[in-house]
């Protein structure tokens, strides 16, 4: 039995009809958007608050028609891909297969060769939405091809006609591992080789699987890109430092320090600023959405962060557990808010995590279109 | 006359392949394997903190991630000669062993599957006879006609949509597939609940690693603390989860994986005989086995290192480490002594040169060298690894549990043992494996809450952390039975700094091109060597990519 090839669009159905004939009912597709409500706001949200959200999302949402999507795999690992399927609730990972039509995505798809590159061909032609994972060699084209072509032909075809472009994770953020010292292959991100067009960075190696379904389901429900700070990640994701929001913070303040792994503060769940930890440096929701399924995140699993959301981290951040300059200890939470203070000032929004979640709390409640201003 | 087929990309594995093929008579003459991603991690590694290289040498792969950073971590601890405590052991054979299993389960089920069983069919399917056939081979609870209909409803959707997704242009007409509709429908289920089972079982690197993928570790042991009267460290809660996570394992793979290949492939005996690679196979131990320097010096799983050598799959040779060199004749690299010499991976270099043609391209394997992979070679010989390698060694060594799991496998499907060299054999002991895997991870976490139980919670040896404790210059050696195979990372230290970094790769062996004597690596000798595989359409080429797919390709790992 030969399969059609699908029309790109099923002329007039709604996501929500979509959806529905896809067996989604209303009632999960507010589950999700109320995990999508939560996310997205950061900040705590107050009884009932979740649900209205949710019901401005889950509207949203049904309105859309289902776009196609492209997935590309440049210089990298998988391991974007391999977080994505991790995501940490059931069904989400599905409902987001359901929500976009993936037709070229070399890890998860049926054909290959001649018949995958087609599927890419035809996607490439319409509007869609273009996911990018890794990083574009510069040096020598022959550094990395696909099909036969380069690197930078591939994102730049499949860029062409998309709506709405996502860097996700540091080698398509910024070229991550292979972009460090000395960079053999000049490996460098996405929107050094897209300039002129709006690219909305996920970084992290990998980024969490949460962070990057919500993006996608932020694109869906407000028709546009979300806010993003002046190296293009989301607010909603990326608006706070890990420090901010750490467990340990409280170590930190009363100078309680792991000094070595074997010590009794490692025990005790001390702060590891003295073991390397770049939290007060990195921003990053780890704290707060946690990781695969909510389990735990590195900081709280013992180890000290490795600021891995961060521009030309394996070259900024190394050695790794070396204490990061500026950070001694005791009294320094001034130096160390500094960090944040420079940054969010950068971008010109003097406002901190839970402003921006205000913001958008607001911009739902009066279901107003337009983008949330800085204020 | 013969034609070009050309596979690129060839997808469901990680990283970027171009198969070259010529074909004639509808049976594959010739064969040509070229990575075609180059990133340079072990020239960057060079002059980094040695206590770091394992968070450098972990992004080789996000697929089977923490292998590499264990066994960085392997080699760092053999340079500088440190000791870990008995439960950083433990942690890292827990972690180890759950993302082999997680790792073969995915590839299975997301990766290989769609060869074998066709989605479309499963919609003609009786959901009641998928459920009755499901009852047959295991207990799983999710064999109900229930989970059947949902999932012939939800690909009903999908198909009916007109938008296909990542089923779109699949080879849905091709003669080659031919399980009844009720297994399409089965192993689609199936499909669906690896999904599920494989965000479960990854949660045990969470609590560990605090993520995943790419978890931390640490070099002299790990940095999760044990302390049962804390909330944020390995207590009671933590150890109840973890129980959880090793039950779970087991039943899926015992109840779903395993039983799932054996059925699959009982469809599909023909391919027994199809895709054999080269006769040399080479292991340490069981898929898990891993440590610091020769491996001859611990004994993995019981097991002596060892090779099997020129189809004699019934004699072990004894394993030397130093007979391990790389070639780059087929490869895009130089090397200071000539490009026809072999380099031991101590002594090894990496200096890309890249000399194929400027994208776009047609062909190109008819220049000598047509890949980024080195050609790794024991010797002279040109050998396979994987988890057909450690079954079959295991085998012939006598230990017990492959013995039997072997004999009665092969005894349902009426096989030889030099069958098991082949497409359809190495698929089967993938998933023999995992259930070995997660039957020794049962006893392995038995072992380490025995441990707490007794007061041992030390998991970080703190002696030698500083530089100043290292020698002035030192080499190590780290070895892993990974997923795809035997895997090993080489570092020379010097004044505290990594010197030279080389990693050779289970996919560095199995992927690799013609060396110098013209021998093929496992892909290729397993595509051409016999002049009979079949390729029925060379614009559907499933049959390629059954025999490609059964080694789990990982090409970020076999070109670093």
């Amino acid at each position: 039995m030969l399969v059609p090839p699908p029309p790109i669009w099923r002329a007039g159905e709604t996501l929500g009809e979509q959806l529905a004939h896809a067996g989604v009912s209303r009632r999960d597709l507010l589950k999700f958007a109320g995990r999508m409500a939560t996310l997205i706001a950061m900040g705590p949200l107050l009884p009932g608050q979740t649900a209205a959200i949710a019901e401005t999302i889950a509207d949203k949402l049904a309105s859309v028609k289902k776009p196609n999507a492209v997935w590309l795999q440049l210089q990298e690992c998988t391991g974007c891909l391999e977080s994505t399927l991790r995501a940490g609730h059931t069904s989400i990972e599905e409902l987001v297969l359901n929500m976009v039509s993936l037709n070229y995505c070399e890890l998860v798809m049926a054909a290959s060769g001649n018949a995958a590159n087609a599927a890419l061909d035809a996607t490439n032609r319409e509007p869609h939405i273009l996911v990018i994972n890794g990083s574009v060699p510069t040096a020598n084209a022959g550094y990395c091809t696909i099909g036969g072509k380069s690197t930078e032909t591939i994102l730049r075809e499949a860029a062409a006609n998309a709506t709405a472009i996502l860097a996700v994770g540091s080698c398509a953020f910024d070229g991550c591992v292979q972009a460090a010292a000395p960079n053999p292959t000049g490996a460098v991100g996405v929107r050094d080789i897209l300039t002129g067009r709006e690219v909305v960075n996920v970084s992290g190696c990998p980024p969490i699987a949460d962070v990057i379904t919500a993006t996608i389901v932020y694109v869906l429900t407000y028709g546009r890109t979300p806010p993003v700070d002046e190296l293009g990640r989301p607010l909603f994701a990326y608006g706070a430092r890990i420090h901010d929001n750490c467990p340990r913070r409280a170590h930190y303040d009363a100078g309680q320090f792991v000094t070595s792994f074997s010590d009794q503060a490692s025990r005790e769940g001390h702060c590891l600023a003295h073991m390397g930890c770049k939290g007060p440096d990195t921003f990053s929701p780890c704290p707060v959405i946690k990781w695969n399924g909510e389990i735990s995140f590195p900081i709280q699993a013992g180890h000290p962060c490795l600021g891995c959301t961060e521009p030309h981290w394996f070259d900024r951040n190394t050695p790794f557990y070396h204490a990061l300059p500026n950070i001694p200890g005791m009294g320094v939470e001034s130096t160390a808010n500094k960090v944040g203070a420079v940054a969010l000032a950068a971008v010109g929004v003097g406002i901190a995590a839970h402003g921006v979640a205000t913001l958008v709390r607001r911009h739902l409640r009066s279901d107003d279109d337009t983008p949330p201003s800085s204020d | 006359m013969s034609t070009r087929v050309v596979i690129d990309p060839l997808t469901r594995i990680e990283g970027h392949l171009r198969v070259e093929l010529l074909a004639e008579d509808r049976r594959i003459k010739d064969a040509f394997a070229c990575t075609t991603q180059f990133r340079g991690v072990e020239n960057v590694l060079v002059g980094r903190d040695p206590r770091d290289a394992w968070v450098f040498a972990q992004r080789i792969c996000g697929v089977c991630t923490f292998t590499h950073g264990l066994c960085s971590i392997a080699a760092v601890e053999d340079a500088i000669g440190y000791p870990i405590p008995v439960q950083a052991k433990l942690i890292r054979d827990l972690m180890m062993r759950t993302i082999l299993i997680q790792d073969h389960v995915i590839h299975f089920y997301q990766l290989q599957a769609l060869d074998w069983v066709n989605v479309v069919t499963a919609l003609k399917a009786d959901p009641a006879e998928a459920a009755r056939i499901g009852s047959s081979l295991s207990n799983w609870t999710g064999n109900s006609r229930g989970a059947m209909a949902e999932t012939q409803e939800t690909v009903k959707k999908i198909v009916e949509s007109g938008q296909l997704s990542i089923f779109t242009n699949g080879y849905w007409d091709h003669p080659g597939y031919q399980l009844p509709p009720a297994v399409d429908l089965l192993a689609v289920t199936h499909y669906l609940q690896a999904l599920t089972f494989q965000r479960e079982m990854i949660k045990l690197h969470t609590i560990f690693g605090g993520k995943n993928p790419h978890p931390n570790m640490l070099v002299g042991g790990m940095a999760t603390p044990i302390n049962m009267d804390n909330e944020w460290t390995i207590n009671q809660v933590r150890l109840d989860q973890l129980k959880a996570i090793v039950a779970g394992t087991q039943t899926f793979v015992e109840q779903v994986y395993y039983p799932d290949v054996l059925a699959i492939m009982g469809f599909y005996k023909e391919w027994f005989d199809i895709g054999a690679a080269n006769p040399n196979l080479m292991a340490l131990g069981l898929a898990g086995t891993w440590g610091s320097g020769d491996p001859n010096l611990y004994r993995g799983n019981r097991l002596e290192p060892g090779l099997l050598l020129d189809g004699d799959f019934r004699k072990p040779v004894p394993f030397d480490l130093s007979k391990i060199v790389e070639y780059i004749s087929s490869g895009w690299y130089d090397y200071s002594v000539g490009a026809d010499k072999a380099l031991p991976p101590w002594q090894g270099e990496t200096n890309p040169n890249y000399t194929g043609p400027q994208p776009p391209y047609e062909w190109l394997s008819d220049r000598p060298k047509y890949t980024w992979d080195k050609a790794p070679r024991y010797g002279d010989k040109a050998v396979q690894v994987g988890p057909i390698a450690r079954m079959l060694l295991a085998y012939a060594q006598g230990e017990p549990s492959v013995v039997t799991m072997l004999d009665a496998a092969m005894a349902q499907l009426g096989i030889r043992l030099e069958q098991m060299n082949s497409t359809a054999g190495r698929t089967l002991a993938r998933a023999m494996e995992s259930v070995l895997m997660a039957r020794e991870m049962q006893a392995v976490f038995a072992d380490f809450a025995g441990r707490i139980l007794n007061g041992d919670t030390a998991v970080f040896n703190p002696d030698k952390w500083e530089p100043s404790s290292w020698p002035q210059a030192a080499k190590g050696v780290g070895f892993v039975e990974a997923p795809r195979g035997l895997l090993s990372h080489w570092v020379q230290l010097e004044k505290g700094a990594i010197k030279n970094y080389q990693c050779v790769v289970p996919t560095t062996w199995n992927a690799s091109g013609r060396d110098p004597s013209g021998q093929m690596g496992a892909f290729e000798y397993a595509l051409a060597h016999s002049k009979q595989h079949p390729l029925t359409d060379k614009d559907k080429p499933l049959e390629a990519l059954r025999t490609v797919h059964s080694f789990d390709p990982c090409m970020s790992c076999a070109v670093h």
